[in-house]
Formats: C-alpha cells, sequence, structure tokens
C-alpha cells in the first residue's frame, strides 16, 4: 500500500503519519508538498493534522485551494481512498467533499486529551479490523472541531449510517459531558456517500505503537491496507 | 474600470450558537454593561476591487464570498460597495 501523506505549510502531523505506515505497518509512504500536483501512484492519500496556513480565515479554508488538491479530488472520484484527520477533515469540509463545517469547540479553549470514541461503523474501507461499538482510546488535539451541519443534512447522515466515530463514555455510552467539542450529536468523524473519504477529528496515528500508551489507531491502517490489498488482488 | 472599495462583513449564521459571542457578551455582564445582548462575533474583510461597473463590482465579491471569503454552511456575509 503505497501512501502518500500531503504536507501543507502548517502541517505537524504528517511526520506521525508517515511513520504509522513507514514503521509501523512496514508500508511504503511519501511526502507530496501541496505545490506539486501528481499523488505519484499513491493507493491512499491522507490529509494529515495541523494548522495548514495558520488556519487563517478558516481552518482549512485556503488549503483546499493548494494545487495538489485538484488531484485528491479526482482521485477520491476515482474511488481511491482519502483519509482526513483534524485539519484534513476541517481541509476536506471545506473542499466540499465532505458536507458540514468544523467550528470552534464551544468551550472555546484548546483540547489536546485523550477522548473516547465508539466505532459506529465497522465495515468501511477504514475500519472493518474494528468491532461494531468498539471503545477507543484516541487523543484530539483541536480548537475547531466542533462539527456543525444543517439538521437536513445530520438526519441524513444518520439516517445512510454515515457518522463512523462518535465521542462517548469510556463504556460507550454518548453523554454531553463525552462531548469535547460540542459537536452535534456526538460526530467524531464521517464519511463520504461513496464510503472512500472519511474524515475524522481524533488522532489515530497517534495510538498506533504500546510505547504511545495504546494501540487503538492501529486497526485503522490496517483495516485500509488489507482493502488496498484486497482491492488490487482483485484488479490482478 | 472603476476602482471600488469593498467591505465584505462575515458573521456566524443567525441561529447558530457562537461560543465567541456569548464569551464576549459574559465579559462585558462581568464588566458591569449589562445591557449587551446577543453579541455576535465576526469578521470584516475590505479590499479594493477594480471593476466594469457596480453590477460587476457586487457579482463578483458575491462570487468571492461564495468561493472563500465565507462558509455558507456556518456564516452569513454582507457585502457594502463604494466608489474609490
Amino acid at each position: 500500500m503505497r501512501a502518500a501523506v500531503i504536507t501543507f505549510p502548517g502541517s505537524n502531523c504528517d511526520y506521525d503519519c508517515y511513520k504509522a505506515i513507514r514503521s509501523v505497518l512496514n508500508e511504503p509512504a511519501e511526502y507530496i508538498w501541496h505545490r506539486e500536483t501528481d499523488l505519484h501512484d499513491a493507493d491512499v492519500v491522507i490529509l494529515p493534522g495541523g494548522f495548514s496556513y495558520g488556519d487563517y480565515l478558516r481552518a482549512g479554508a485556503i488549503a483546499r485551494f493548494s494545487p495538489i488538491m485538484s488531484a485528491v479530488r479526482r482521485f477520491a472520484d476515482a474511488g481511491g481512498p482519502v483519509l482526513g484527520i483534524c485539519n484534513g477533515f476541517q481541509i476536506l469540509c471545506e473542499a466540499g467533499m465532505l458536507p458540514g463545517a468544523l467550528v470552534r469547540n464551544v468551550s472555546l479553549q484548546f483540547r489536546g486529551i485523550p477522548v473516547h470514541v465508539r466505532v459506529e461503523r465497522a465495515d468501511t474501507l477504514f475500519t472493518d479490523r474494528y468491532e461494531p461499538g468498539q471503545v477507543l482510546r484516541i487523543p484530539i488535539a483541536h480548537g475547531e472541531g466542533n462539527y456543525l451541519a444543517d439538521e437536513e443534512t445530520v438526519t441524513r447522515l444518520e439516517d445512510e449510517g454515515r457518522v463512523v466515530f462518535r465521542y462517548v463514555e469510556p463504556d460507550g455510552r454518548v453523554t454531553e459531558a463525552a462531548n469535547p467539542n460540542g459537536s452535534t450529536r456526538n460526530i467524531a468523524g464521517i464519511i463520504n456517500e461513496a464510503g472512500n473519504v472519511l474524515g475524522l477529528m481524533p488522532h489515530p496515528e497517534r495510538v498506533v505503537e504500546a510505547v504511545l500508551g495504546s494501540t487503538d489507531g492501529l486497526a485503522l491502517f490496517e483495516s485500509l491496507r488489507a482493502n488496498v490489498h484486497a482491492g488490487a488482488a482483485r484488479e490482478a | 474600470m472603476k476602482q471600488y472599495k469593498v467591505e465584505v462583513r462575515v458573521t456566524p449564521r443567525e441561529g447558530l450558537l457562537d461560543p465567541q459571542g456569548k464569551a464576549v457578551e459574559h465579559a462585558l455582564h462581568q464588566l458591569d454593561f449589562s445591557g449587551a445582548e446577543r453579541v455576535r462575533v465576526g469578521k470584516l474583510v475590505h479590499f479594493l476591487l477594480h471593476a466594469d461597473g457596480d453590477d460587476d463590482a457586487r457579482a463578483r465579491a458575491d462570487d468571492m464570498c461564495r468561493k472563500l471569503l465565507a462558509n455558507p454552511v456556518t456564516e452569513d456575509y454582507t457585502i457594502t460597495l463604494s466608489v474609490d
């Protein structure tokens, strides 16, 4: 599985993603600078966390116009898996590749803490190595992670089962206290209609090795790898 | 070509919670400005624009708002034009 990690000016989780693919999964990974226009035959594209363009105007608002984003959009339209983590999720929303928007946390505070999220869909390209309803402990680190969309969009996301991760208590209950940023219906991650573009605020790439305190993020990358390999085997 | 001064006012959408506005309101009350309510915090973008006429200037500014300056999911905007 060849992974392209897109680096924008201000990305700061690109190395974590690169390392998760390269040294933990032992798969090829490559940084691609946002000024480039080609994805170098990648099988998977990762938009990492950080503060692209200093979050000027709105988080992700400028990055979506980077030259590489045209290639990312074509790649996604052709069914290629795109994973947006934190600022990557914000960029996908600004680009209209996922619905809704991520706005200022209700607390107004930047939150850098471990949270619990429940796997709502364990049958996606990105999550089929998890159990349905499994509760993961994954860190968040954001000031603008409050997921917002109009009622119609949210209802549609729920009806179509496109909420993939939700903030919960350690025992899996959805409560207001477990919601770290005020997100509508505790939404932590969503997927597009075609099922190949996932955005989430928590950082799975930060919990892929025991030395990091948890390996709860690993199965996401393993799911991706297994599905990319299965796809390649089908095509061969 | 005329030169216009354009001001774009971007505000959180009516009806959406604006945590920043709430915090400012709370701070105002703490300073005994008890009459202040429904505080909303937005942004102001201003620039010079060369355009063929009023309609052209407005249409282009509107296009800029829709594509970049405001997020239609969360923000409203108003455009004010004046000939520079």
